[in-house]
């Protein structure tokens, strides 16, 4: 529903149009503020990153050395491909297990439920730093080992770091379960009940009425478990074998020698490469046609 | 938007799964495969053969990369860096069961407890021809007399950073543990974030021997560092040289390079070591027990490399420490040797301490830090 | 089997959860017990343990130290869930009322900010907080608005600002979840009823965004108690939080079995803070 109706309804009950227009002045006013908060220190990271000086703090001129260090600096590109890649597959195994469980926790009542969720939620509750010493002991006791596969795709080398894939998706899981059961929760079930009662069958009835109202919920967790799997450092830190990198633990590493601007032009390189993602997929969109207006995705 | 980050998923899933099919066997052989001919041989063989690429495991922007495509063309050996930003991160990895690296780059007290927990692989001499190269005094550090572990990479000093436009070289460490509100320090003065380093300035002050482990002194330096709290802006081990160039603060604990480097930005950042004296620390450069025979060999060529005298000096014109390296030191000139920011004077270095490892009483000094912390 | 699927409730429920309990049985509880087992044993002398039982760990982290540190973590994540709370529900709100296709780029948009690098934002905040050379000290009394810079770097304002400022989008992220699915037609209803603006608020949209505030809460509480690389940064490294206690046990101290100790007993304190939460909060919800 469009503020208009929203507004709409509302002047038929209450004769009041200017408090609400003023209202709605305001909450949009309030929410450009909060988005302006959230990009603030991405702004200053930007602006720093063509700073003619070693320093992140004190304006010295403009220059563009700081993107053609970064370039040439092959071990910061490798670090980036990484963090894409861990964030993408770990992203995707745990936004299927996640959802799947959060559909069996919030859809039905069984014996050991509580058990379950208190597994699924810990998770979120242990210290990062805990559940990275824990894992690294792990991952050496159980004889699984760090060492990333490396494996031959398209004529290159590719290492696979199952080590830090799967402890990206043991954190992530729990974090994609929380958000789906939250969706889940307030969730209007005649409509599911009304395909079954057309004889659709349980796979139809998913794949049609579920599946997409429950989108919302599933994109908004796959969306979280991308976002904390690309800023993670300590369980990475601690799970990745020799010679992998993800940038976090590339960038944190650099910071002990001082912050300089080139890592605020690898910041802001990856923000671009976000930006043209975010492109992209609204040009594929809006060929895409109104299908999803009507589906009304999240996000 | 949702179509396309599904299909990124998707792609991504495929990739997975095509990674995840060709190894035949499950988790933990994957690394097999790679040198079954090296696994399959006798012991007795002697012959090993050097691994065609190492992992070293290292401070950040410790390195010119350059060498690594040097060595790589020298000897065909890819070199790659794995950086971390404490021993104390490096050791609790390592301890923790971490493999796969040929080379680390301990500090002198971590070399000793690697040492003593039987972490690290004795270095074959041999292979090593260029030990000669090394300066007497390192030859013999207190920690590994003789180098049977470890060969010295750079070395610096723990002393106080200060801006010279603003005030007079603080020659005392009473500077910072006797604060006083009328001094253009106070409230713009930063200390290490470290336990060890920041006590060691406190004992130091004290006239103690900075690794005590009388718990006596050790209260009483508490209570020292609890006192120049209120006349501090921070702990930090990361950005206080930066600090200093802005402008921000005015003065700082630090090591040496570091203010160094803030010179390029800010010419009046100097450095001093107080007349109490101050840390000395060298950083090393060692083979982990875990490495196989064949990356201890082409981690060996890659030390001797690394004590050539044109690379030892390639290396401290990189990061500005001093090298422990004289055939080296022959080649940086006299204006790098003759800055005493890089190599403090005779009289200055006799008054030089290192850290050494306290066991068990590791968890004290913690706990004493957690109380300044907490004051 | 498909049969066993049909009939059996249970049976589905299970094959549902069963790919990410076995995955976490494996990948988490296993190395949880090791975490338990180690929080029993002696300390090796630089890391790792000795297989010696030694149960003084819980005893040294009742020590009134660790304690007063703990309430003082419980204190900071308190006022920081209250705040995301406070800013992110509007926010959250605000979206809902946007057209579909703005929404869709305004939940992209709040997730972006996370995709830079999160030591590198918080660097950021240090350039704007700095007392003598931060942008907003600078500015204000360039303008002459102050005379003496404000304390903004190295407090407890400093830190829960940054915590905030990580920790917002994933407040508003479930609000969001819950609020836009909210049936509007109850809105109007309420208010053919001649329900005033509070009382639907209150009464209706509240109620039924609960679960999202829930998880919201849960959310930002949690990692906020445990952090430790903002309140070293932000914090000027001048004050402690659990986080950094037990950080410090693994990367300084070398004392695995007492971090291990303290890990547990923020995990048991937060498992039944979360439980007692869940129940409290829901059953408010659910009696609407």
């Amino acid at each position: 529903m469009t503020t208009e109706t929203l507004t709409a309804t509302q002047e038929r009950a209450r004769p009041q149009p200017r408090r609400l227009a003023l209202g709605s002045w305001l909450l949009s006013g309030y929410g450009i503020v909060g988005y302006l908060f959230l990009y603030l220190p991405i702004i200053i990271v930007v602006i720093f990153s063509f700073n003619d000086s070693r320093s992140t703090a004190k304006w010295a001129g403009f220059t563009i050395d700081w993107y053609r260090e970064m370039l040439a600096d092959r071990q910061i590109i490798l670090s980036l491909w990484n963090s894409l890649f861990v964030a993408i597959v770990s992203t995707a195994i745990s936004t299927v297990m996640g959802t799947l469980a959060a559909m069996g926790l919030e859809r039905y009542s069984f014996r050991g439920k509580l058990a379950v969720d208190s597994i699924l939620y810990l998770p979120i509750i242990i210290p990062d730093i805990a559940m990275a010493i824990m894992l690294l002991i792990f991952f050496n006791v159980s004889g699984i080992g760090f060492e990333p596969w490396r494996v031959q795709f398209l004529g290159n080398r590719l290492a696979v770091p199952y080590s830090v894939i799967i402890g990206h998706v043991a954190f992530n899981i729990s974090f994609v379960a929380v958000v789906v059961r939250a969706r889940l929760a307030n969730m209007d079930r005649t409509l599911e009940e009304a395909a079954q009662d057309l004889y659709a069958n349980t796979w139809q009835t998913f794949r049609r009425v579920t599946l997409p109202m429950l989108m919302p919920g599933i994109l908004g967790g796959a969306l979280l478990a991308f976002t904390l799997s690309l800023d993670d450092f300590v369980i990475t830190f601690f799970t990745s074998g020799a010679g992998f990198n993800t940038l976090p633990v590339r960038v944190f590493g650099m910071i002990k020698k001082g912050v300089t601007p080139k890592i605020n032009a690898v910041s802001t390189l990856m923000l671009l490469f976000s930006l043209a993602l975010i492109f992209i997929s609204i040009l594929l969109r809006t060929r895409a046609g109104d299908e999803e207006e009507t589906i009304q995705f999240g996000m | 938007m949702s179509r396309s980050l599904l299909f990124v998923m998707l792609v991504a899933v495929v990739l997975v799964a095509v990674a995840c099919a060709p190894p035949p066997a499950p988790a933990p052989a994957p690394a097999q495969p790679e040198q079954p001919a090296a696994a399959e041989q006798p012991p007795a063989a002697p012959e090993v053969q050097p691994a065609s690429e190492i992992v070293l495991y290292n401070w950040s922007e410790y390195i010119d990369p350059e060498i690594y495509t040097q060595f790589k063309e020298l000897t065909g050996i890819d070199v790659l860096e794995d950086n971390f930003s404490s021993n104390e991160e490096m050791l609790a990895k390592l301890q923790g069961g971490a493999s796969g690296y040929a080379l680390i780059v301990p500090s002198d007290y971590t070399v000793a407890i690697m040492i003593e927990e039987g972490m690290l692989h004795k270095l074959d001499h041999d292979n090593i021809p260029n030990l000669v190269n090394l300066s007497e005094r390192f030859r013999n550090v207190p920690y590994d007399p003789g180098n049977v572990y470890c060969v010295p990479y750079q070395w610096g000093t723990t002393g106080i950073g200060y801006d010279s436009a603003v005030i007079d070289a603080p020659t005392s460490w009473a500077a910072i543990f006797e604060p006083d509100p009328n001094t253009p320090w106070y409230g713009r003065t930063t200390m290490l974030d470290d336990p060890r380093e920041s006590f060691a300035a406190a004992l130091t002050y004290l006239g103690y021997d900075i690794n005590t482990t009388d718990e006596k002194q050790l209260q009483e330096a508490k209570e020292v560092l609890i006192r120049a709290k209120p006349g501090l802006s921070g702990y930090d081990s990361d950005t206080f040289e930066d600090l200093v160039a802005s402008g921000e603060n005015v003065m700082a604990h630090g090591w040496n390079g570091d203010f160094l480097v803030a010179q390029e930005d800010n010419e009046n950042v100097a450095y001093v070591v107080p007349e109490e004296g101050g840390v000395v620390w060298v950083d090393n450069i060692c083979i982990p027990a875990t490495a196989t025979p064949e990356q201890k060999l082409a981690a060996e060529m890659f030390i001797n490399y690394l004590l050539e005298p044109e690379v030892g000096a390639q290396l401290s014109e990189y990061n500005y420490y001093a090298s422990p390296n004289a055939a080296a030191e022959e080649i940086l000139g006299e204006e790098f040797l003759g800055d005493p920011t890089i190599y403090p004077p005779p009289e200055v270095l006799e008054k030089l301490q290192y850290i050494e490892p306290v066991g068990e009483m590791e968890s004290l000094y913690q706990r004493l830090w957690d109380e300044v912390k907490s004051s | 089997m498909q049969e066993l699927l049909r009939r059996n409730p249970a049976a589905r429920a299970w094959a549902l959860i069963m790919p990410s309990l076995v995955f976490l049985l494996v990948f988490f509880v296993a190395p949880l017990f090791i975490v338990l087992i180690y929080s029993f044993l002696t300390r090796g002398k630089y890391g790792g343990v000795v297989w010696q039982f030694n149960p003084e760990n819980f005893q040294r982290a009742l020590d009134p130290l660790y304690f007063s540190t703990f309430l003082r973590s419980i204190y900071i994540a308190v006022v920081t869930t209250l705040i995301c709370l406070v800013l992110g529900y509007p926010l959250a709100y605000w979206i809902t009322t946007r057209p579909p296709g703005q929404r869709n780029l305004l939940m992209l948009a709040l997730m972006i900010p996370f995709w830079t690098n999160f030591l590198i934002r918080t660097y950021a905040w240090l350039t704007l907080l700095r007392t003598n050379t931060g942008l907003i000290n600078v500015s204000l009394m360039s303008l002459g608005v102050i005379k003496k810079p404000l304390p903004l770097f190295a407090n407890d304002f400093a830190i829960i600002l940054g915590l905030v400022y990580g920790w917002l989008p994933v407040m508003v992220l479930p609000i969001y979840a819950a609020l836009e699915r909210l049936d509007k037609s109850l809105i109007e209803a309420a208010q053919d009823l001649y329900a005033t603006n509070r009382h639907v608020f209150l009464r209706v949209i509240w109620p039924l965004s609960l679960p999202g505030v829930v998880a919201g809460s849960m959310l930002v509480f949690i990692p906020a108690i445990g952090s430790f690389v903002t309140p070293a940064i932000l914090g000027g490294g001048k004050s402690l939080m659990i986080g950094n206690i037990i950080s410090n046990q693994f990367l300084a101290a070398h004392d695995w079995p007492f971090g291990s100790a303290l890990s547990t007993l923020m995990m048991l304190v937060m498992l039944l803070g979360t439980l007692i939460y869940f129940r409290s909060a829901l059953r408010e919800g659910g009696g609407v």
